[in-house]
């Protein structure tokens, strides 16, 4: 690569076709090199090879996903919500009263582990600016984490880390943090799990797409400076896995960007009051493969074309190539299309928020993306062929052997608990097992009060932000994702976390109504993961049609694994929920004595991948519990009726750690105790992970009216006792106290982390 | 006629609008001010509000004490403007010699975001007039540099002479001397505060109602001339 004046040309492109270029360095095979070569009719130039490299790495082309990914589409469910839906920097839903809300959830797997700190900072910023880009206020955003043993050394490391770069960036952004997961497995030692959720709401007419129109209109960058940092991150670094050891870690730090948070707090207000304004035709966020990704996906989907002056681009380092500009992933900048005559005022409204912003160029009516570096043009393609027509895989999948010795573990095998004080200590080993204990160590690290919208946030089942002060109108969002069941069968395993996320939001008493999801997976090349992927895709697909949710967008992430070794499959699924009033909501806390506890659902024997054969047992093996669909749909049916009827007073999903766990969360979030049966194998009864399934707490005097409303939606009801007293009491089995329930519960991640 | 209350924006303020939200609550109107801007216009009240400011760089408040508005704001408040500082406010107001003492980390190490119940212990001033003496109330305390510090003279005369306006009652969460979670000025106009009484106004979206009472206590003060 070559600096100011001797930048690689097209025209000496053309005429040093033998030059040898470091393709295989910057992540492409030698097929897609050849290929590059015969889309040109000649070798690439330097800056062309950085595009091409950047924009069909596996992050920014899912070209090993996006065959199977069609299905998303080609199954949804039909619905009158979704504005805009998949291919956009973020879907859109029509939540009534003239609001839209969009969200999406992304990964930032690889640089959390590299720079735990930097990496989950920058990913909470990424997926923040992909609202900000669809016209939308970010108004929440959701972390979903996943580490190795929490008692691992590196994990005291890791998880310290990613916890203070989500709290750093999002409380920095005035963002309030309402929810998320945090869960252990020693699947994930070499490549925790860091997703980042934002939710945006907007009016319907300030949705903006990413396309760049109108031939003469003005491109202008704007946020801060780029400099050297995440060059390649989208394709060294995301795009590959680790190689093993620490040595392979720092070698690819640079590829980490740094996060700015109070720069991207400027653009965020900068960029609404643009909106506002009325100044902006198109507006693109840069994230992964920075400007390649922006002026590349602009051009092409406003079907124009674009010139560029590169060297116009403000830098932190004047050294930058211009390939390395292509590259770079300076955090907090934006790409807007705006008309020359709004250009003035554009430049004033940046210049008020002390945001820089430069035009580097235009759109053209020519087809080409034209990119110059003092005067001399260094590239010259068709931008299409960056941003869509990159190759696609039909990557072999099979289904490994050993699955089948795996579900023949059937964890009927382990010894269980049965007398009173065996299920006891049962419980009380789940509640403090890091991966079901109290989270307070780590929720109390985030912001969730600021903007004074937030009327539920964690350990509630899902978070619940208020986006219509007047009329009460608002929004429930929960993920799930559940890697033991999905490792055990990666097609129900992603329909449970599907149905764990929709009952969640239908616990708070909303209305399910989109899907968004981040698929975590091993390496596309290795067939048994690309078996694991394709189930979970199909798992997916098949489940959203059931519950009349469609996915709106999502993210896949591959490669999390090092060396062989890759992380279960894990698909992450978030669903979101409308509430027309979010006084109306539902908590888990048991409020007040008195209301009767009753359990919807049906309980079985189904302890495979549960938290109690992991916990007792270190078991994984079996079948994951039953999938029913039209179970999940009857409960969210039910509960957000008997919300909306005023006649509960808690509701709480069932899942990991089963009735038992739910029971003790809901006691100790209210301060309650309260006196319950175990019916039928009390055993089976506390700790089943049997799917469809809540507690809830029925307001004294109105039982009879929510009994008929169980039968008139098919959901069995079964009473188990009443809420009160200052201890969880099993009849005839055993008793804790509430405070000795509190102690088990909160003391594991403090004794852990500090 | 209703009292006017200003709300400043700095770059990187972030709870303007809960601090708005509290004023109208209270009956008042929020006047929103701009950080660049000079001149008070005319209100008759102003609260600093949350957030980072400058996103905290070199230290809390320090460069906002150099906005251009802060040049009316200080002399202002030095002529009996109420002024209440919320959080990265308190900081401000400190680092623009309005309160003495200072901010800084929490013992911790770690950002804190927690509903927890302060004491107030004086009702004289503009802002607590409608608490009772020694009343325990529950806020939002939401800081990663919320420690109150200042030399051992320092908090002794805030002691002596009642300027202590609010104490953490449950437990010091932060390494706050004296369990300090608020003081103010001799005049008694300028408040600071680390926890947010913005944030505790509905039982819908915080802890409770209890932080009104600061918002209630000036509008009505200020009606009353």
């Amino acid at each position: 690569m070559s600096g100011t004046g001797t930048a690689d040309t097209v025209a000496r492109a053309a005429l040093t076709g033998d030059r040898p270029q470091p393709y295989a360095e910057l992540g492409l095979t030698g097929e897609e090199y050849e290929l590059v070569r015969r889309m040109l009719g000649r070798r690439p130039t330097d800056s062309e090879l950085a595009i091409y490299s950047v924009m069909w790495s596996e992050h920014c082309s899912y070209k090993s996903s996006r065959r199977h990914l069609r299905q998303f589409s080609e199954k949804a469910p039909p619905s009158e919500a979704l504005l805009a839906g998949i291919g956009q920097n973020a879907g859109v839903v029509d939540i009534g009263q003239g609001y839209a809300v969009t969200f999406k959830i992304e990964s930032h797997n690889h640089p959390s582990y590299v720079e735990p700190f930097q990496g989950a900072a920058t990913g909470v910023g990424g997926i923040v600016r992909d609202i900000l880009a669809m016209g939308a206020r970010p108004v929440a955003v959701m972390d979903a984490l996943r580490f190795g043993p929490a008692d691992a050394p590196d994990t005291a490391r890791v998880l310290p880390g990613v916890v203070g770069g989500v709290a750093f960036y999002g409380n920095c952004l005035g963002l309030p943090n309402i929810g998320g997961e945090l869960a252990f497995d020693a699947c994930y030692a070499g490549n925790p799990l860091v997703n980042a959720l934002c939710l945006g709401v907007m009016r319907h007419g300030d949705l903006r797409l990413a396309a760049a129109q109108g031939e003469g209109n003005h491109v202008i960058l704007f946020g801060s400076r780029t400099g050297p940092d995440g060059i390649g991150g989208a394709s060294v670094l995301a795009s590959a896995s680790f190689g093993g050891g620490a040595a392979g870690q720092a070698a690819k730090r640079p590829s980490v960007q740094v996060g700015d948070p109070f720069m991207e707090k400027l653009l965020i207000e900068c960029c609404l009051e643009l909106n506002a304004a009325g100044l902006v035709v198109s507006i693109q966020d840069l994230g992964a493969a920075g400007i390649s990704c922006a002026t590349a996906e602009l051009a092409a989907h406003g079907g124009t074309g674009m010139q560029v002056a590169l060297d116009a681009v403000p830098l932190r380092d004047p050294t930058l190539t211009p390939a390395e500009i292509l590259m770079s992933e300076s955090q907090e900048r934006m790409m807007a299309i705006v008309e020359p005559g709004d250009t003035e005022r554009f430049l004033a409204i940046c210049a008020r928020w002390e945001v820089p912003a430069t035009v580097i160029g235009e759109v053209t009516a020519t087809g080409r993306l034209e990119v110059t570096w003092h005067g001399e043009l260094v590239v010259d393609i068709a931008p299409q062929t960056a941003a869509d027509q990159g190759p696609v895989y039909d990557r072999p999948a099979a289904r490994p052997a050993s699955q089948d010795a795996l579900a023949a573990d059937d964890p009927a095998r382990l010894p269980r608990p049965a007398a009173g004080p065996e299920l006891r200590a049962a419980l009380l080993a789940l509640l403090a097992s890091p991966g079901l204990a109290d989270k307070t160590w780590v929720t109390e690290q985030y912001d969730r009060h600021v903007r004074g919208d937030t009327v539920l946030a964690m350990p509630e089942d899902a978070g619940v932000i208020r986006v219509d002060e007047e009329t009460g109108l608002g929004v429930a969002l929960a993920t799930d994702g559940n890697g033991r069941y999905c490792r055990l069968d990666p097609y129900a395993g992603t329909q449970l976390a599907l149905a764990e996320a929709y009952r969640n939001v239908a616990a708070t008493g909303a209305r399910p109504v989109a899907v968004t999801n981040c698929l975590n997976f091993g390496s596309p090349e290795d067939p048994s993961v690309m078996w694991q992927f394709t189930e979970s895709v199909r798992g997916l697909a098949d489940g959203c049609a059931l519950l009349g949710t469609p996915v709106t967008g999502g993210n896949v992430s591959f490669y999390n694994q090092t060396g062989q070794v890759a992380i279960y499959p894990t698909p992450v699924v978030g669903v979101l929920g409308v509430l027309d009033d979010v006084r109306r909501r539902l908590s888990q806390r048991f409020a007040g004595p008195g209301a009767r506890v009753v359990l919807l659902g049906t309980t079985g024997d189904e302890f495979g991948g549960s938290a109690w054969a992991q916990v007792a047992h270190g078991h994984l093996g079996g079948r994951p519990p039953t999938v029913n669909l039209a179970a999940e749909r009857s409960l969210a049916v039910l509960l957000a009726g008997a919300a909306q009827a005023g006649l509960l007073e808690a509701a709480h999903d069932i899942s990991d750690g089963g009735l038992a766990v739910a029971l003790a969360e809901s006691c100790l979030a209210g301060g309650q105790g309260c006196r319950v049966t175990a019916p039928g194998d009390p055993f089976v009864s506390l700790f089943s992970e049997s799917a469809a399934r809540a507690v809830v707490a029925v307001r004294p005097g109105v039982e009879h009216a929510f009994t008929d409303l169980c039968a008139s939606h098919g959901v069995p009801a079964q009473v188990l006792g009443t809420v009160g007293g200052d201890s969880l009491d099993v009849a005839g089995l055993f008793s804790v106290p509430l405070d000795e329930l509190a102690a088990a519960h909160r003391r594991a991640l403090p004794a852990l982390f500090g | 006629m209703t009292a006017r209350v200003g709300i400043v924006t700095f770059p990187g303020s972030l709870d303007d609008r809960d601090a708005a939200r509290a004023v109208t609550r209270a009956g008042g109107e929020a006047v929103r001010l701009w950080h660049g801007d000079r001149g008070l216009r005319g209100v008759d009240a102003v609260i600093l509000p949350g957030g980072f400011s400058y996103g905290d760089y070199l230290r809390c408040g320090a460069i906002a004490r150099f906005a251009p508005i802060m040049a009316d704001l200080v002399p202002a408040a030095r002529a009996g403007l109420p002024v209440l500082g919320i959080c990265n406010g308190f900081q401000i107001l400190c680092e623009a010699h309005l309160l003495p003492g200072a901010l800084v980390r929490n013992s911790g190490l770690r950002f804190i975001d927690r509903c927890l119940r302060v004491r107030i212990e004086d009702t004289g001033t503009v802002w607590t007039r409608d608490y009772q003496p020694g009343q325990e109330i529950t806020v939002v305390l939401k800081s990663g540099e919320g420690a109150y510090v200042a030399d051992e003279a320092t908090l002794a005369g805030l002691a002596e002479q009642g300027h202590v306006v609010a104490r953490y009652a449950g437990g010091n969460p932060n390494g706050s001397a004296r369990d300090i979670a608020g003081v103010r000025n001799a005049a008694g106009n300028v408040v600071g505060l680390m926890p947010h009484p913005e944030h505790a106004i509905d039982p819908l979206t915080g802890p409770g109602a209890d932080g009104l009472g600061f918002f209630t206590a000036a509008v009505r003060q200020v009606m009353a001339g």
